[in-house]
Order: C-alpha cells, then structure tokens, then sequence
C-alpha cells in the first residue's frame, strides 16, 4: 500500500501533532479546572464586584466564537506589541474557554446540593468558607464529574481548531499530509479514528476517575 | 437567673410579607425540656433557627448564658457549637461517612487532633447505637440510623442546649422509636432540649413543657399534664384533639 508507505515517513510528524493535541487537551482542562474555581466561587459567594467580574468573563467567553478569540489572540494581539507562538496562544485560548464551561458545569452541581448542608454545616460551628471548602464543594464536585468529563472530550475536539493559527497539532499534520500525498481520504479516515481513540481514552480515564471517587448515594442508580 | 441557658425575648421575623413569628419571648432552664407544638406554618421551625441564628430574627434578642446572640459582633461561629441541631431531613453530609460527619466538627472547629477526635467521634457513634455503622455512608443507612447519626453529630460538640426540628417527620413509623429513645435518653440524662415534635408520648413521657403556638404566636405554654388535661385555650384544645385523632392516642 502506496498509503502506508508515504505515512512511515511522516510518523514523527504525526506522533509530534498527536502530543500537542494531548498537551492542549490535558493542560486547558487541569488550568481550566483550577481557574474555574474561583470562578464559580464568585459567582455563588463572592462580593457583587467578583461576581460582576466573573460572570462578564464567562458571558464573554461563551458569547464570541472560539476562533474569534483565538485571531485576536494570535493575530490581534501582536498590533498591541504582544507576540505570542501559536501554541501558546491556542492555549491561553483553550484554557480561557475551558475555565467559563467547568465554571458553568461546577455550579450545576453547587445547584445540586440543598440549603440543609449549609444549615448543617453552620450548626456545628463552621464558618462559610469551611462550609463551602469541606461540604458544598466536595459534594458539587461529584455531581458535576460527568459534565466535566464531557468537557474533555471537547477539548479534544477543539484542539484541532488550533490548525488554523499554525499550531502544528494533529489535524495541521494530517493537512500536510494529505496535500503533499495527495491520500485524503485514507488520511481523514485514518485521523477521525486517531481522535475516536483518543476520546475513548479520556472516558475511560474519566469513568475510573469516578469509580474511585465514588460515593454511595452520588450515582443515578437509585433513578434507574 | 443562673439557670436559664437561653433567653428568647420578644423575637419578630417576617419573610417578605409573610410574618413568621410576631413576638415570641420564653426561657430555657438548664436541663429542661420544651417540646414546641402548632400547626404547620406557624414558625415552629423559624424559631428553632432564630435561636442558632441560621435565621437571625428581625428583632427581639436571643441570650445563650451571658451572650447576646442577636448583638453585632457576636462570634456566630464560636456560639453555634454550643447549640446541638438535629434536621427533619437529617442533612448528614452525604460526602462523608457516618464517623466522619461525627467528626467534622471536632477536627475543625473544636481542632481536636485526629485520633482525638476519631475516639470521640466513635463515643458519640456508639451512644446512640451505631458504633457498627461508622464505615457507612448516609445513603447506605436507614432514615432512622441516619437521623441517629445527626443527633451524633450535634452531641460531639458537647452543646448546651440541643434544638430539634421535627425530627421524626420524615421517618417511616417503624423508625421513628429508635430516634425517640434516643431522644428520650439525653433528656434523662439532663440535656436541655427544644423538640418541634408532634410525638405525643415524647412530649408527655420527658418534657417540662409543651408550647403551642399558632400565626407567629405563643397561644400557650404549661407543663404536658396541664396541657393535656386542661388546655385553657380552645384553639390548643382542637388542635391536641386533632393529633390525638391522628395518632390514636387518649390524652
């Protein structure tokens, strides 16, 4: 097979753009995680600044398309004097999108969870932060985990969005690829199933992640 | 004056429109018990959270011993474990297992050290029968075996006064005898308590006095035999008639 002749040759090519697609994947979602955080944290606690300043960043994230924000960043930012390499921009881009959605996600699961755990919690003794650290958001984590499994499973697809601002990922080899060999179809097949078992990893990475953080009473067993 | 443990003065508390209560004054004695009666919506339980301040009252002011609870400044925090509170609907943090919801408390507010507060925790456990069950989970306990554990979980803290807000309602009726004696025991054993109970025979067998309040309220307060005997009001009369209908139970 002609095919498979002329990818031996561009293996390292493609294992290069798979890594990057993995490295955008994992840290947008660990950043964004975190960053979402404090995020959510304002929304549902924080003074009406942080709340304002919160919600205008996650309205604005979810509100412009992904490659609008990625051309300002990559494009856009060099006229104020900012250059940034195209990896370093898709991320800041992936970590700025995945931090509005895992907010959006975690406060699901804050929704989740009855005003009694507060009351509770108070009635010991607790202050809110020890409350909210201790009560509220270990329960609001489990509740939102599925969403934000989903979440990377999203990321995985958007990272090839980052081709189009030159960041050599998987989908930007794949391009070369096909319009040096001329192979299209066989490499977009080959490549849609690179992704397919990608994405299948991160579920099963994200169900043992939720088997081991399982507790009785945080699954949908009892609505089945 | 010693022994009263906590002084309810006057206490108003609207939400929105709707006034929940609309003047309510009494005291605690140390080692008494009150069970507080009423129909539904008559702020039985606002009271209950005025007195720990989750719902600080509009006005009025609330005394446990010599602090002021209502006055600003007052360390809510440092004065909250000094009052027990047992949930109609449990609210056990169901993250945590049952010695652990036990322990919560101790390790971070009361910052016992751990195996402290493990020991502790257990003694509490093993008091109201489930020293066996501190590995579970709430969803993995009875109602009855978790509404045991909140009453675990409150007496950890060592309070002064426990406050319970109906906490049988939510039990099937073979459970609710396993929460009562509980109950029971404490009272015995000298804790000051506030039940919101409708349990008759609770109210009759242990406390030292039965409130009935009606819109916001108190219509009146005496002694269970003289409650039940004797009512001075007709609208106490009709009402204890009603649960005693409800209960099968001659009073």
């Amino acid at each position: 097979m002609k095919f498979f002749a002329a990818l031996v040759d561009y293996l390292p090519a493609f294992g290069h753009g798979l890594w990057l697609t993995v490295a955008l994947t994992f840290i947008a979602a660990a950043i964004g995680f975190i960053a979402s955080i404090p995020l959510v944290l304002a929304i549902l606690y924080g003074r009406k600044a942080w709340k304002l300043l919160a919600k205008g960043f996650i309205t604005l994230v979810r509100g412009t398309p992904l490659l609008v924000q990625l051309f300002f960043i990559y494009y856009g930012l060099p006229a104020l004097g900012l250059r940034i390499n195209p990896f370093v921009a898709a991320l800041i881009g992936f970590i700025l999108n995945s931090a509005a959605y895992q907010a959006e996600y975690l406060k699901g699961g804050f929704l989740a969870i009855t005003t009694e755990q507060m009351e509770a919690a108070y009635s010991i003794g607790l202050t809110k932060w020890q409350a909210v650290r201790f009560i509220i958001f270990p329960q609001a984590f489990r509740f939102a985990i599925p969403a934000l499994s989903n979440e990377i499973i999203y990321l995985v697809k958007y990272t090839s969005v980052a081709y189009i601002i030159q960041v050599p990922e998987l989908l930007s080899q794949a391009k070369f690829f096909a319009s040096d060999t001329f192979f299209h179809l066989e490499t977009y097949l080959l490549i849609g199933a690179v992704y397919l078992a990608l994405i299948w990893i991160v579920s099963k990475l994200t169900d043992a992640l939720e088997k081991k953080l399982y507790i009785p009473g945080f699954d949908i067993s009892h609505l089945r | 004056m010693n022994d009263i443990l906590v002084r309810v003065e006057n206490i108003r508390k609207s939400f929105g429109k709707n006034t929940v209560l609309d003047g309510v004054s009494f005291d605690i004695r140390k080692g008494s018990v009150k069970v507080i009666i009423g129909p539904s919506g008559t702020g039985k339980s606002t009271l209950l959270r005025c007195i720990n301040m989750l719902a600080p009252p509009d006005s009025g002011k609330i005394w446990l011993q010599d602090t002021e609870l209502t006055a600003k400044g007052t360390d809510l925090h440092q004065m909250r474990q000094k009052i027990g509170m047992v949930f109609q609907h449990f609210a056990l943090f169901k993250h945590l297992k049952a010695i652990d919801n036990v322990a919560l408390g101790l390790i971070r507010v009361k910052h016992l050290d751990r195996s402290a507060a493990y020991k502790k925790a257990m003694a509490d456990l093993d008091k109201v029968g489930l020293a066996q069950h501190a590995d579970k989970y709430p969803a993995q306990l009875s109602g009855g075996q978790q509404q045991r554990v909140g009453i675990a979980r409150a007496l950890a803290m060592d309070p002064l006064v426990m406050l319970f807000d109906e906490p049988t309602s939510a039990l099937d009726p073979e459970l609710i005898g396993e929460v009562l004696q509980v109950m029971q025991t404490l009272a015995k054993e000298g804790m000051t308590m506030v039940c919101v109970t409708h349990e008759m025979g609770f109210a009759k067998s242990v406390a030292d006095e039965i409130i009935f309040m009606e819109a916001g309220h108190i219509l009146e307060a005496s002694p269970p035999q003289v409650m039940f005997s004797n009512p001075q009001n007709e609208r106490t009369r009709s009402f204890l008639h009603k649960i005693a209908e409800l209960y099968g139970e001659t009073l």
